[in-house]
């Protein structure tokens, strides 16, 4: 097992980093039910971090938590060095964390071109007076991250539905659409929850096909939830296997696929 | 005791009978929205418009007179006979279903599927449309509601507690009209979750509440289901405008009383047959107890919007209400 | 000349994010303001001024206002009555108090005061959701309406109770009081409507817009892409109540001239302004044009033709009136939830492809 604590260089060649998200000790509790049990991971600056485990294991809930829309009962989240106090999931998104969600969550009223700008929201801060006349900041803010829209509508290939109402898209483009919303917002750590979920064969190996890319290209840390096995082997660096909340397995694909606990909970024993 | 004290448990005795008639129209927003989730603004309107026809129907009016004395220049305004009043709530209550089944026909079979703010804002349209058609049908001057129900004060219940206070109190006021309205409210509820628990018809109407794909899976018609609690609602409504149509007359003002039903809601949660009760008895006894201490000091009519101002402040902090089920949010 | 995009290629993001982006609607836009400007004030008349255009202008730029906080950022509010009332109350009261500032200035400070109304009135917003929240604003409306009737330090202490505008000139013209004269009522409510328009425009189509629209369709989705939803309710609630609060100043300044609360700005109000961006198109500023058009309209049409050609009684036709509101709002919401606004729209691209089918 490598050391998990400290910078690696992965098989295929990519240099990765200090660790930048440490969950300590993470217990989530819904009324009686325990959902987390004493979790701790990282995952660190430049890796692709998958979380596998049969349903109800617990792995959305873990994302909500990353993205705040949870505050565990117990344990403590370290973002980038500094300890995370509890955080409304707008300003964990403003720390530079992105994620796509499981039932695809795009604006329907809006056009593509309008859902990928919401990522860019916290890039822009004109005052009221100067966007209500259109005038100096707003209109200069517009353009430059229309520029910065505009180049991920490139790199997703998007650019022909640009001006179409999300609502008439196929769910194909819907996931891309929404991989470009929070592309756009340039994260630090991208979270992908189940992003091939519902898609066939040559659709699946588009979305690898950009995860590695923004991993590649941007540089983007990146924690995904994945079903499909063979995606997960091939696309993590390392992977944690979650089961009734806690977690049974931890480290790179080979070493996870021969773990013996991980094995049981596919396959299935009698708990007990 | 002090009269004042006294004075104090007659305004919230009195504030318990008001309740029981918000209760009332309270109710019928709860079957409606349990069972489909449309939150019925033109609740209060049919209250109004099952008040209106009743009347019509007991004196004899025409439908529609002053519509026909307009377009053919007729003086037509009476048949001439007059029903009785059992024979005309029957006959109300077929009109009421009858507004049922169009109102599902013709408007939110069209709706299925839609978010509630938007069948929120087609029972606005349906309250004007109604409202409408009401004043059409029956015209829009203010109608007594001549049932023989009881009226005035209760001679029996002021000697019975005359004593308790000294010379200057002369005993509870209570409005026998409000009696009688508080025992028909009790045979409704109970008239009601009997139906709901013990019919088959009932029990289908719960597994609709419960969920709408569900209960058509078993082969619930949805569509059956519906048109049953806009009628069992119109029900409610006739009840109300009676009481309300008794106490103050058949008037449009009575559709803006029933608004009041709102807050009620939002006290007791959209949901609960219980908290629409419950509810309509704190909006009751509060808005008359908060007219009787607070009223004189900021210039009284409090009544007006002190509900609202309660059930807001509330909800700020219990956004589900009293008995309304917690709100987990998922993602 | 033909209504083509083909040939009109942007080369610019600054031209593509436009707000008329085809040429044609361009010339027309500046073709419709100029007739406004140019031409209408000369031939309008009292009739006219009274029972249509003044009240049309008036009532686009409230709805323009409720399209803000409904259409775009998906909050229903009840109280748009209420909120007109405290631009009222909040323009005579500074009419009253500083008769030297010019009436322009006091009409946009009775926007701001109406702001921080409506602002106070939103905070439940960030808890309470959906029909939820309507149902809390009508406490707005009914506590708003009772204020201005009980405390008489609003209306001065004036024995009817009433408001009345006194008279105030802009340029040496007066445009409030009893002196008034058409045009110049009209004038200055297309002023008025105009930048309140562009004022609206501008922001929805920016970062603001995009804000409240995205709280408006998923609000859940929003929080997580870093939208602050308490900011941005908020500010939608502001920015809808300063439009109000501009058009219940204007309808009491420059309209009515006397005003008694509970009539001029009931739950009634509340209801056709709501209706106006329901017909005209929910998230559409020219719908709230449309509605504000139609709804002023609709009761003059029927008066003249059951009235006057019909003759029948008044009241006949008012009642004739609810129903076909009604009905009409049944209707919209059942075939066309986006309003005339999309009807409009459809049109337009059916008109770009003309004489194709696709």
């Amino acid at each position: 097992m490598k050391d998990m604590l400290t910078p690696y260089v992965t098989d295929d060649g990519r240099q990765i980093g200090e660790t930048l998200m440490d969950m300590r000790n993470i217990t989530l509790r819904f009324g009686g039910v325990e959902a987390i049990k004493d979790i701790s991971f990282n995952i660190q600056e430049g890796e692709i971090r998958a979380i596998i485990g049969p349903n109800g294991a617990g792995k959305s809930s873990m994302l909500n938590v990353i993205s705040g829309f949870y505050n565990p009962q117990e344990g403590e989240v370290w973002f980038r060095g500094k300890k995370r106090p509890p955080m409304k999931p707008f300003q964990v998104a403003r720390l530079g964390i992105a994620r796509t969600f499981q039932n695809i969550a795009l604006f329907e009223g809006m056009s593509v071109l309008d859902n990928v700008m919401t990522g860019r929201l916290n890039h822009m801060n004109a005052s009221m007076f100067s966007q209500a006349l259109w005038k100096g900041r707003a209109e200069r803010e517009e353009t430059e991250n229309r520029e910065a829209v505009e180049r991920v509508i490139d790199f997703l290939e998007i650019q022909a539905i640009r001006k179409t109402p999300v609502g008439r898209l196929p769910y194909g483009l819907k996931k891309r659409v929404e991989l470009a919303r929070a592309l756009a917002a340039e994260p630090k750590l991208l979270l992908l929850d189940e992003p091939m979920a519902g898609m066939n064969v040559e659709e699946k190996e588009d979305m690898s096909r950009f995860i590695l890319d923004v991993n590649d290209e941007f540089g983007t840390t990146i924690a995904l939830i994945e079903h499909d096995m063979g995606v997960v082997m091939d696309l993590s660096d390392r992977v944690i296997v979650m089961d009734y909340g806690r977690k049974i397995g931890d480290g790179t694909p080979h070493e996870v696929r021969n773990n013996q606990e991980v094995i049981d909970a596919y396959l299935g024993v009698s708990h007990d | 005791m002090s009269a004042d004290f006294l004075y104090g448990i007659e305004v919230i005795i009195n504030g318990l009978m008001a309740g029981v008639l918000y209760a009332l129209v309270a109710l019928g927003f709860v079957l409606i929205f349990k069972a489909s989730g449309i939150f019925n603004y033109a609740q209060g309107v049919m209250a109004l418009f099952a008040a209106l026809t009743l009347v019509g129907i007991m004196e004899g009016e025409v439908p529609f007179s002053h519509l026909i004395n307009a377009i053919f220049g007729t003086e037509i305004h009476h048949f001439g006979w007059e029903v009785p009043a059992l024979l005309a709530i029957l006959l109300t209550l077929v009109v009421m279903i009858f507004f049922a089944w169009a109102v599902q026909h013709f408007v939110f079979r069209h709706l299925v599927g839609q978010e509630p703010i938007i069948l929120f804002m087609a029972t606005i349209g349906l309250a004007y449309f109604l409202e409408g058609i009401g004043d059409l049908m029956w015209g829009s001057d203010i109608k007594t509601l001549a049932l023989g129900l009881p009226q005035g004060g209760s001679l029996w219940v002021e000697d019975m507690t005359s004593g308790l206070g000294g010379d200057d109190f002369y005993g509870f006021f209570i409005d026998k009209l409000d009696m009688v309205a508080t025992v028909v409210a009790i045979v409704l509820v109970t008239g009601l979750i009997l139906f709901a628990q013990y019919t088959k018809q009932g029990r289908a109407m719960r597994a609709v509440a419960d969920d709408h794909q569900a209960a058509l899976s078993v082969g619930i018609s949805l569509n059956f289901i519906w048109v049953l609690v806009w009628s069992l609602a119109g029900l409610v409504a006739l009840v109300a405008g009676i009481m309300w149509g008794a106490k103050s007359g058949v008037q449009f003002s009575l559709s803006l009383i029933a608004l009041k039903a709102l807050p009620v809601l939002m006290l007791g949660g959209f949901t609960s047959i219980p908290g629409a009760i419950v509810g309509g008895l704190i909006i009751g006894v509060g808005e008359k107890l908060f007219e009787y201490m607070i009223g004189p000091l900021v210039g009284g009519a409090t009544e007006n919007w002190f509900a609202y101002v309660l059930a807001l402040i509330f909800l700020v902090f219990r956004p589900q209400g009293l008995f309304g089920e917690k709100i987990i949010e998922r993602v | 000349m033909l209504y083509r995009e083909a040939g009109d290629f942007k080369t610019s993001y600054e031209e593509d994010s436009q707000t008329f982006p085809i040429a044609f609607d361009r010339y027309r836009y500046w073709v419709v303001l100029a007739f406004a400007f140019l031409v209408v004030p000369f031939i309008i008349n009292d009739y006219w001024a009274n029972a249509i255009v003044v009240p049309f202008l008036i009532y686009a730029i409230a709805a323009i206002g409720l399209n803000i906080l409904t259409g775009y950022c998906g909050q229903v509010s009840l109280g748009t009555g209420g909120f007109m009332a405290v631009g009222a109350y909040a323009c005579y009261k500074l009419m009253t108090s500083f008769p030297d500032v010019s009436i322009v200035i006091h009409i946009i400070l009775a926007g701001g005061i109406t702001a921080a109304v409506g602002a106070a009135f939103g905070l439940p917003s960030l808890r309470i959701k959906g029909f939820y929240l309507a149902v809390a604003t009508l406490a707005a409306q009914f506590f708003l309406v009772w204020l201005f009737n009980k405390v008489s330090w609003f209306y001065n202490y004036s024995a009817s109770g009433q408001i009345n505008a006194p008279e105030r000139t802009v340029f040496g013209v007066p445009v409030t009081g009893p002196n008034t004269e058409a045009w110049a009522q009209y004038l200055i409510c297309l002023v008025f409507v105009t930048v309140c328009a562009i004022v609206a425009r501008n922001l929805t189509r920016g970062s603001l817009g995009r804000t409240w629209m995205s709280i408006r369709d998923m609000d859940i989705a929003a929080e997580i892409i870093g939208v602050n939803p308490l900011k941005a309710k908020l500010t939608a609630f502001a920015v809808s109540s300063f439009f109000i609060g501009i058009a219940g100043a204007l309808f009491f300044a420059v309209y009515l001239g006397a005003v008694e609360v509970g009539e001029a700005f009931g739950i009634q109000k509340s209801f056709l302004v709501l209706f106006m961006i329901i017909i005209g198109g929910l998230g559409s500023i020219f719908g709230s044009f449309a509605g504000a058009a139609f709804l002023v309209v609709l009761p003059v049409v029927l008066k003249v033709i059951g009235v006057d050609l019909l003759g029948w009684p008044t009241d006949l036709v008012a009642h004739f009136q609810l129903v076909i509101v009604g009905a009409l709002i049944m209707f919209f919401l059942i075939k066309e939830p986006h309003g005339l606004a999309q009807l409009w729209r459809l049109a337009k691209e059916k008109l770009r492809l003309w004489p194709f089918p696709y």
